[in-house]
């Protein structure tokens, strides 16, 4: 009896191993076909993030004087991780539509589609993550410290609900192909409702100056807020930064506990969304060979 | 290990036949209220088990329902009733090279196909050789896909998927393409895989070949089985269904919710017994039983009966066809007296639309009947004369190969 329950959980295990390896499969075939014919192939994409830093220092230093010293580096804290949960959602949306004549013709988990997306800007992520840190090492000591820890949970629940997203967006788009028109704007409007290109703490002055602070809250419970924010908190490092020469408070606590607590509340969302995302693409796969 | 095998019960599986189908938003909120769908069963309870190591033929009709089969038994289509439980490692091979991207080269598609079907990284490894000679592309492994002639992209994709080693292997059509040492090769493999033991479901048109390899066959008509047994009486039963020998169908517009061909009989209109010789001067009937789906188009049936390279002898149309209730018509071609030409004829049989002419329907029933006599002196009789006259003179004759000269300028 042992002997048989063992044997069935040699076998999970290797169709476990043999998806994952389907996943890295399709993740480096996107990656071949993207940087197929251009010379300098990935170098295109490891050289953004640098171009935005100098674009933005520029931007920020030169013509527009209004923002905190060092601005840069606090947007590319929150750019990066933003730019890949864009990626991920986007390219997930078209993920199962995109593959209609595999998924028409060849039974494999479907589920690979969308999380190869997600992996395919994952790498992007994690290589321009690197890039900027190289560059943080000539330009901005002081994000190198024990605050970088916080970079963990935050990314935890950055994939969490990238993850969640991806696999409603791809499943939803297979039936209504709205998603994906909507989504483009949907993403857009997002990106400027997350402290990107602003810091954190000007909407909350905003709203405590008109007596709605208690919106503040909702605005936190925006996973992307939370996970902009921490990054920004272990990246920049300096939550009060200088403005014209006086300080500024660019984000909204000094210590830990607030990035962890609404952390958790990020947390708490995107696994709830992993859960109806998943169900979502479990209920609605059984007609993708029939939608398509 | 237990003993591999797929066992459908009771299973039916039922498409929306949407008119106007609504993919976006907006039109299924408008179409929501007046769901102009159709429902359209493609296979009906069927209760099927393969397994044993037995080599199955899955035959029938255009359109009925053999794909969707496969579809259904290989999990990538849900049935609407029933259930499929599978038991063992399934490849089903529909089309031969899904998932290739031009892009990359043979090599990595290789890879990428072999993971899509299944196989581990490392086990690909191990047999990418054997696949590569087997698809006989040494030379241009590392070049794009996109550069590759059809026969060398289906060629890599049956090697690949042959490789998988399945305990049951479900193929669609997909043997016909290829030339004839490639499609030996694919007969290789399939014995190879008889004698491991593996199951075969496979998905024919040529009847010759399912009584060669197969154990076992299965005929479907309208998503119903309708023989599961001895492959010869499988391919008898289909040739009766089809009409009285192979069936063709060419050029026509496919499709399920199209008018088509349900039923055809050949019988002497004085007695009404089936019959497949003929006299000269004896008259001959055909009933084609027509099938419309409610809300098709409407029309009319040609029979034309065609004689040696298929030469129309003689084209006869109908009118409108009317359906009755259950959707079913049948149109009965009379010929009084058959001509005065001998040989073996064939039918060649349309729906067409009468306004537009799209033909919806088209079938070839060769050596459909006969008509008595020695045709050793030709197939028609004609009263025709031979005799000697007298020979032309020096003049004539000079004359004659000057025209000649002078047209072959």
């Amino acid at each position: 009896m042992a002997q048989v329950q063992s044997a069935a959980d040699a076998r999970a295990a290797a169709q476990t191993r043999v998806r994952f390896e389907l996943l890295a499969e399709l993740v480096r075939k996107d990656l071949k076909v993207k940087y197929k014919n251009s010379a300098l192939g990935f170098v295109w994409s490891l050289a953004n993030p640098l171009l935005y830093l100098a674009v933005f220092t520029l931007v920020f230093n030169v013509f527009l004087k209004g923002g905190v010293d060092n601005f840069a580096v606090l947007f590319m804290a929150g750019f990066l991780v933003w730019n890949f949960f864009n990626l991920s959602t986007l390219t997930a949306t078209g993920a199962v539509v995109g593959n209609a004549n595999l998924v028409r013709k060849v039974r494999f988990p479907r589920i690979v589609l969308p999380l190869s997306s997600v992996g395919f800007a994952s790498v992007h992520f994690v290589l321009q993550l690197a890039v900027l840190f190289v560059a943080l090492t000539v330009l901005y000591r002081d994000a190198f410290g024990p605050q970088l820890v916080l970079l963990v949970p935050a990314l935890a629940v950055a994939v969490t609900f990238t993850v969640a997203m991806s696999l409603l967006a791809s499943a939803l788009n297979v039936r209504y192909r709205d998603v994906e028109h909507l989504l483009e704007i949907a993403l857009l409007a997002w990106f400027w409702l997350t402290p990107i290109v602003y810091p954190v703490t000007v909407v909350r002055d905003q709203l405590a100056e008109h007596d709605l602070l208690w919106l503040f809250r909702f605005y936190m419970a925006n996973p992307m807020t939370t996970v902009v924010v921490a990054m920004q908190r272990a990246i920049f490092n300096h939550p009060v930064g200088t403005f014209q020469g006086k300080p500024k408070q660019v984000l909204p606590a000094d210590g830990y506990g607030f990035y962890l607590q609404w952390l958790g509340v990020a947390a708490v969302i995107s696994l709830v969304l992993l859960g109806v995302g998943l169900w979502t693409f479990r209920r609605l796969q059984a007609d993708f060979a029939e939608e398509l | 290990m237990a003993e591999a095998t797929i066992s459908a019960s009771g299973v039916g599986k039922r498409f929306q036949l949407h008119h106007k189908r609504a993919t976006s938003l907006k039109e299924r909120l408008l179409l929501h209220r007046r769901a102009s769908s159709e429902e359209f069963w493609a296979l009906r309870d069927v209760d099927l088990e393969i397994g044993g190591g037995l080599t199955v033929g899955l035959i029938g009709p255009n359109g009925s329902g053999k794909s969707t089969l496969l579809k259904v038994l290989s999990g990538i289509l849900a049935p609407t009733t029933g259930t499929v439980a599978v038991r063992g490692r399934v490849a089903s091979l529909l089309e031969l090279g899904a998932g290739f991207n031009g892009e990359l080269t043979g090599r990595e598609n290789v890879y990428l196909n072999a993971a899509i079907l299944g196989l581990s990284r490392r086990e690909t490894s191990r047999q990418f050789d054997d696949i590569v000679a087997f698809a006989e592309l040494e030379p241009f492994i590392d070049n794009q896909v996109k550069h590759y002639s059809s026969g060398q992209y289906v060629r890599l994709g049956f090697a690949v998927a042959v490789h998988v080693s399945p305990d049951i292997l479900l193929v669609d059509e997909v043997l016909a393409v290829g030339d004839e040492s490639f499609q030996r090769k694919c007969l290789t493999k399939i014995a190879e895989f008889q004698e491991r033991g593996s199951t075969i479901l496979f998905v024919t048109h040529s009847l010759d070949l399912v009584p060669r390899i197969c154990g076992r066959a299965v005929v479907l008509d309208h998503g119903r089985v309708l023989h599961d047994g001895d492959p010869v009486e499988a391919t008898e039963r289909l040739r009766s269904l089809l009409g009285t020998a192979a069936d063709q169908s060419g050029g026509a517009v496919l499709g399920a919710d199209r008018p088509r061909f349900a039923r055809v009989r050949l019988f002497d209109p004085t007695t009404g017994v089936h019959k497949g010789h003929f006299g000269t001067g004896e008259p001959l009937a055909v009933d084609f039983d027509v099938a419309a789906p409610a809300g098709s188009p409407p029309v009319s049936a040609r029979l034309a009966v065609t004689g040696p390279a298929d030469v129309p002898l003689w084209v006869m149309d109908s009118d409108p066809l009317v359906f009755g209730p259950d959707g079913i018509a049948t149109v009965r071609f009379t010929v009084k007296e058959l001509p005065p030409v001998k040989g073996i004829f064939a039918f060649a049989a349309a729906l067409r639309d009468p306004g537009t002419k799209v033909t919806y329907d088209a079938r070839r029933f060769a050596e459909a009947f006969v008509i008595a006599g020695d045709t050793a002196t030709g197939i028609v009789d004609v009263a025709w004369n031979a005799e000697q006259v007298e020979t032309p003179g020096e003049e004539e004759r000079d004359r004659a190969a000057g025209d000649r000269r002078r047209s072959e300028l």
